[in-house]
């Protein structure tokens, strides 16, 4: 997992973070089913524990106080989503 | 409340610059059936849906699609990019360069600017979900109709992505409907 590079990491996050989107909205129509519950939550910490992991090595994630920045502010660095190129 | 995420939410890849296929694309951001009449729309609609349900799956929805408004600006953007003036104008992108340059702007494949007039919001919640069912799949047609007119493999994957997406969302909005109808009868009862 450390050795993983930026790419796929963030892949992964984007993995986790599509299952959790997709349950998410499962669980919003089904709140009652127990199976699909326990899956979000699992998924919820694997997402917790990716992120804070890609955060410490690439910067924030998330804005206004969600994630902790090293100095200078780390926001402002480049490049941007739509900037990426794999 | 909103939080930004530095991230999308699918990976785009997109190798070379293709004017043609940008003049289309754009209505996927602007146009009458694109994500940001359909994030505009479902944002608009929750606050007087019935049910926890309902507010929370138009919520959630909401937001995602504004996911995709950022996935179809950065194709977008991508494709525009390096591209010269002369290779805009050829591609009927003339009057658009006057205007915009390669900036990114709601409108749709003909230019048209995005108008609120392409989304409803009634305060009746049958209407409404009728509408956003009916949006998801005129979104998912566009989709198809743009997969016909490329061959590239990162775009096409893009471009699937987003169908999928719009095919588990009417799968939701259903049943958010039945949740509605039953909550509606349950209400006849004392």
């Amino acid at each position: 997992m450390e050795k993983m590079c930026k790419n796929d990491l963030m892949r992964k996050i984007q993995e986790y973070e599509f299952t959790a989107l997709e349950l998410n909205l499962y669980l919003d129509t089904h709140p009652d089913n127990v199976e699909a519950l326990m899956e979000y939550n699992r998924c919820a910490n694997e997402l917790a524990q990716l992120k804070t992991m890609y955060e410490m090595k690439h910067g924030p994630l998330l804005n206004f106080g969600f994630s902790p920045s090293q100095y200078p502010w780390k926001w402002v660095d480049e490049p941007w989503p739509w900037e990426l190129q794999e | 409340m909103w939080i930004y995420e530095k991230k999308l939410q699918y990976p785009v890849n997109i190798k070379c610059k293709d004017v043609r296929f940008a003049k289309y694309l754009i209505t996927q951001f602007g146009g009458p059936d694109g994500e940001l009449g359909a994030a505009m729309r479902y944002l608009s609609q929750r606050y007087t849906m019935p049910t926890g349900k309902s507010k929370a799956l138009l919520t959630d929805i909401g937001t995602e699609e504004l996911a995709h408004v950022e996935m179809i600006s950065t194709m977008v953007y991508m494709l525009l990019k390096d591209t010269t003036a002369r290779e805009l104008e050829e591609a009927g992108l003339g009057s658009q360069y006057t205007q915009h340059g390669r900036a990114i702007y709601p409108q749709d494949a003909n230019g048209i600017p995005w108008t609120a007039a392409y989304i409803q919001s009634t305060a009746d919640p049958i209407t409404d979900l009728h509408e956003d069912l009916a949006a998801e799949q005129k979104a998912r047609t566009t989709y198809e109709h743009l997969l016909n007119l490329t061959d590239d493999p990162g775009l096409k994957d893009a471009l699937r992505f987003l169908r999928e997406r719009e095919v588990v969302h009417y799968q939701r909005f259903g049943e958010a409907l039945m949740d509605v109808y039953e909550h509606q009868n349950s209400k006849k009862y004392f």
